[in-house]
């Protein structure tokens, strides 16, 4: 694949309201930098992310959707986060077989206190997708005007 | 070898970690020959978390040690000093000459009522 | 169409610094639905929400997307401020242009450029937004306190004091938990019964309370402000209402072997009983495993000599259904088991006790009568040997707890206090590993019980004892002089560590609140929110959150009661209104949703509907209870027919903002 220098990936997070999306905040608090790719979008828990929304992210164009959640056993709603994971699992591995890389997808867990972390994974993560290169693999393009 | 290295190793082969220990002297309190060592089973455990090595591989203390495991028994923490003791004890044993024992040694040893289990020890004892 | 107006925020130059506010501004105007967009240093100061208030007014606006800080900050604060202005605060939507965007990008263009994107998001969003409504529920206005110790008396006597109905339920025939069975408290050294008794006393002579004891809590349903308990009354063959406590049967009663659970088996009682001279209710409850009428179905002797015939051998349990507001769990704690400490000896030997049984020993209505005696022989013991954190602090031994119970550095003080007070001639010695004594006046008592009444205290553990004829040889370190002692003690006294009551796990699972591994509850926040339960209308008291003393407990007692009060004064409950909400018309009535839902807030209705050829027809459908729904929205994902959204998160929001970013 050709590498465009100055290709900017575009990058949708989903962050649970409680933890990961109160990190990326504290993220903000400390100026800790992260690619402007990364857009996010608040959900209350990440279990609310429907698989639904992602496949709609890739056939619209992302690059790369990642899923942030409050950690194991810490789930403001108790059990959310775990539902999440074997969503996702499922889902990750239905989007591989579509020729979806692995790296695309992503579950992290960030607490509300690892606004380091956010920007940690967010770097981590862009990275990966620019390595990638675009997505042309659902993108519909129809989609695009 | 350093002293850092020496209590590397020691924590290597013993499999312990002193900083578990919450110095309640139980292990010491347990002891049946305390009062033939010198340095006692708590004072293993802080002097090697310390470093301070070599007064006790100089000392009679780590050959008193009955190894009856009465200390990792009782000891709340988990810390099981005489495991700890006994590496203290392989360092200075390694450590007080060259290789008292060597493989080629082996087949002379071999005789049907020897275990072979303490012929396997014996060479992890002695050999450096 | 909404008629939306954007409000882009400064925030002095904490955002207009890396964000271009006026190209923002301008950008959002021409997204869809959008009438009218402005920038203002400072949206959230008085004059900026006037901006929007105006705005509103002037541009008769539907819906408000403010760009500035993170909603966590200041969506209460732009929710009032359009509710002020007539319209629905659920109308409002942020975009965060300041945490995730202009702090962590450093340069304009891509702060501008991602700020826009983010701005049409929050537009798109609100162009789908519904107006909404908080649910109200109605409160009864009536606590259940599980538990009759010191917290669970304090907590009732508090919230009856403030003029609502609260039922306790103990297990035990009669309140008063284990403070009943102490004798001093430390550091003040005021007898326990003299200050517990008389709250005991309150409570049961109190209007507003009603004690079910002798009962257990079997199930609880509903939720806040609307629990649905079931108590069982378990039998004890004693009428309640005719019983006068007078003890004749008490007396008479031929079984004598019982052991006497209050004075932790060291003396017997008979088979009928009251567990102590001031116990509330004071009732003969029969202990129908000792009964020998119950039994075999001959004696009868108490039955005889009750004058007022409250007998009765064929009372069976009951159970009473009763309605509550709010839930207060005090179920307290116990000692821990001592029997697999076989270096301490405490199933081998009667003369090593618990602190709990020496608090008997020593207690003036102990089996003793407050004389210290050995229990193996009646004798006076000269040398004493106390052992402080057995079981406690224990991390890896398997038997114990990791944990510090935190109160028996102070009784184990009060007790070699005590003990040296009242017979000079005694011997104490205390083995420690830490004294921990954080608290008002608590280290000045420790220091009195080694400088004033010469405690030998002993930087060290016990190692073992083992009986040896009379006396018991105690093996223990002395760190600080580095030396084994031998010790020949006469009674050796063992700090057991505490764990929560065995009946809190079930009742925890019960009341779906959380509990952490050492079976203590878990509080909502450690730090802000210690009194209550994660699960909203319950609340916690006492040591069944955590090891405690009486001062402690007593005020976390009242902290539990003025929350509770704070619910039970409100007529309605409001909720959050961002609910799930199930299409009546969509749903299969799978029950998918119902298996996913953490808070129970799903139940399945019968519901008729209208066919399209006028004919009706029954079907099975999903409804959601929004005063139990927290709103995580996992069943919305799980519906396989799309009937379930979450409002204010609504599937169609949310594809409305990713299809914004990925434009």
């Amino acid at each position: 694949m050709q590498m465009n220098e100055n290709y900017k990936p575009l990058i949708v997070a989903f962050c649970c309201n409680w933890c990961s999306y109160a990190g990326a905040d504290l993220a903000g608090n400390n100026r800790l930098a992260y690619p402007a790719d990364v857009k996010i979008i608040r959900v209350p828990c990440s279990c609310r992310v429907n698989p639904m929304f992602i496949l709609r992210a890739f056939q619209r164009g992302a690059d790369g959707v990642i899923i942030c959640g409050c950690h194991p056993g810490d789930c403001h709603y108790t059990s959310g986060n775990y539902y999440t994971r074997r969503r996702m699992a499922l889902l990750f591995s239905m989007l591989d077989y579509l020729g979806i890389e692995r790296e695309r997808t992503r579950v992290e867990w960030v607490s509300a206190a690892e606004g380091a972390k956010f920007a940690a994974t967010m770097n981590d993560f862009a990275e990966k997708v620019v390595s990638l290169g675009e997505n042309k693999r659902l993108e519909d393009l129809r989609c695009k005007k | 070898m350093t002293d850092a290295m020496k209590k590397e190793q020691i924590l290597r082969m013993s499999g312990v970690n002193p900083l578990k220990c919450m110095r309640c002297g139980k292990c010491s309190a347990t002891c049946p020959n305390y009062d033939e060592m010198e340095y006692h089973p708590h004072q293993f455990v802080y002097m090697v978390e310390k470093g301070e090595l070599m007064p006790l591989l100089k000392s009679k203390s780590i050959y008193k040690c009955l190894t009856c495991f009465a200390c990792v028994d009782r000891c709340p923490r988990g810390v099981e000093p005489a495991k700890l003791i006994e590496a203290v004890r392989l360092v200075a044993t390694r450590e007080a000459g060259a290789n008292h024992m060597k493989p080629d040694d082996i087949p002379a040893l071999l005789d049907e009522d020897l275990p072979q289990q303490a012929i396997v020890s014996a060479l992890r004892k002695y050999t450096k | 169409m909404q008629r939306i107006g954007v409000f882009v925020c400064w925030c002095g130059t904490n955002i207009a610094g890396t964000v271009d506010v006026k190209a923002v501004a301008e950008a959002l105007s021409h997204e869809p639905g959008v009438v009218f967009s402005t920038d203002y240093q400072y949206m959230c100061s008085q004059a900026g929400q006037d901006i929007i208030k105006n705005a509103i007014h002037e541009h008769k606006l539907t819906g408000v997307v403010v760009c500035s800080c993170s909603p966590r900050m200041h969506e209460t604060t732009f929710r009032k401020t359009v509710a002020a202005a007539g319209l629905n605060p659920y109308m409002l939507e942020i975009a965060n242009i300041r945490e995730q965007c202009s702090w962590v990008h450093k340069e304009m263009p891509t702060g501008t450029a991602k700020a826009i994107i983010l701005g049409k998001a929050a537009v798109a969003k609100v162009n789908l937004n519904a107006p909404l409504t908080p649910g109200e529920t109605p409160v009864t206005k009536r606590a259940l306190v599980i538990g009759g110790g010191i917290a669970g008396i304090q907590t009732a006597l508090d919230i009856a004091d403030a003029g609502f109905k609260v039922d306790i339920v103990e297990k035990q025939p009669t309140i008063g938990g284990k403070m009943a069975q102490l004798d001093k408290t430390f550091p003040t050294l005021d007898c326990a019964a003299c200050i517990l008794t008389p709250k005991m006393v309150d409570a049961g002579q109190h209007e507003n309370i009603k004690i079910y004891s002798y009962s257990e809590v079997t199930d609880v349903k509903g939720f806040v402000g609307n629990f649905d308990v079931t108590i069982k009354k378990k039998a004890r063959y004693v009428r309640e209402d005719l019983c006068t406590g007078c003890g004749l049967c008490t007396e008479k009663c031929p079984q004598k072997k019982v052991p006497n659970e209050f004075n932790l088996g060291m003396d017997n009682r008979r088979a009928i009983y009251i567990p102590f001279a001031q116990a509330v209710p004071k009732i003969a409850t029969i202990d129908p495993n000792w009964c020998t009428m119950l039994k075999t179905g001959k004696c009868g002797v108490c039955s005889k000599v009750c004058t007022a015939g409250a007998i009765d051998y064929n009372a069976k349990d009951e159970y009473i259904e009763e309605k509550y507001g709010a839930i207060v769990v005090a179920t307290g704690y116990n000692p821990i088991s001592m029997d697999q400490f076989d270096e301490f000896a405490y199933s081998q030997s009667k003369d090593v006790i618990t602190s709990l049984e020496l608090e008997r020993l020593m207690n003036a209505a102990g089996p003793t009568g407050g004389t210290l005696l050995r229990p193996s022989d009646g004798e006076h013991p000269h040398t004493i040997v106390l052992v402080q954190c057995v079981g406690s602090r224990c991390s890896e031994c398997g038997k114990g707890k990791e944990y510090c119970s935190k109160i028996c550095c102070m009784y184990t003080a009060k007790h070699a206090m005590l003990i040296r007070d009242k017979y000079p001639d005694t011997e104490v010695y205390v083995f420690y590993i830490d004294v921990r004594t954080p608290g008002k006046n608590f280290d000045e008592f420790y220091r009195r019980a080694v400088e004033e009444y010469g405690v030998h205290y002993i930087k060290g553990m016990v190692g073992k004892v083992s009986p040896e004829g009379k006396k018991l040889k105690v093996q223990a370190s002395d760190l600080l002089d580095n030396k084994q002692l031998h010790i020949d003690a006469d009674l050796v006294v063992l700090a057991a560590a505490i764990e929560p009551d065995k009946s809190a796990r079930p009742l925890a699972t019960m009341l779906t609140a959380s509990m952490d591994t050492n079976d203590f509850f878990t509080e909502a926040h450690p730090k802000l929110r210690p009194v209550e339960s994660p699960t909203a209308g319950v609340f916690l008291s006492g040591t069944c959150q955590g090891p405690k003393d009486i001062p402690e407990t007593v005020s976390q007692a009242g902290a539990a009661a003025s929350k509770v009060i704070g619910l039970l004064v409100k007529d309605k409950l409001t909720g959050n209104p961002c609910v799930a909400h199930s299409d009546e018309l969509m749903c299969n009535g799978c029950s998918s949703c119902e298996k996913v839902c953490p808070y129970g807030a799903i139940t399945y209705i019968d519901k008729e509907f209208r066919m399209p050829d006028r004919t009706t027809r029954i079907r099975r459908v999903a409804s959601v209870n929004p005063a139990v729904c927290q709103g995580c929205g996992a069943c919305t994902v799980a519906c396989p027919s799309g009937a379930m959204d979450l409002m204010g998160f609504k599937n169609s929001q949310i594809m409305a903002e990713v299809d914004a970013i990925c434009k």
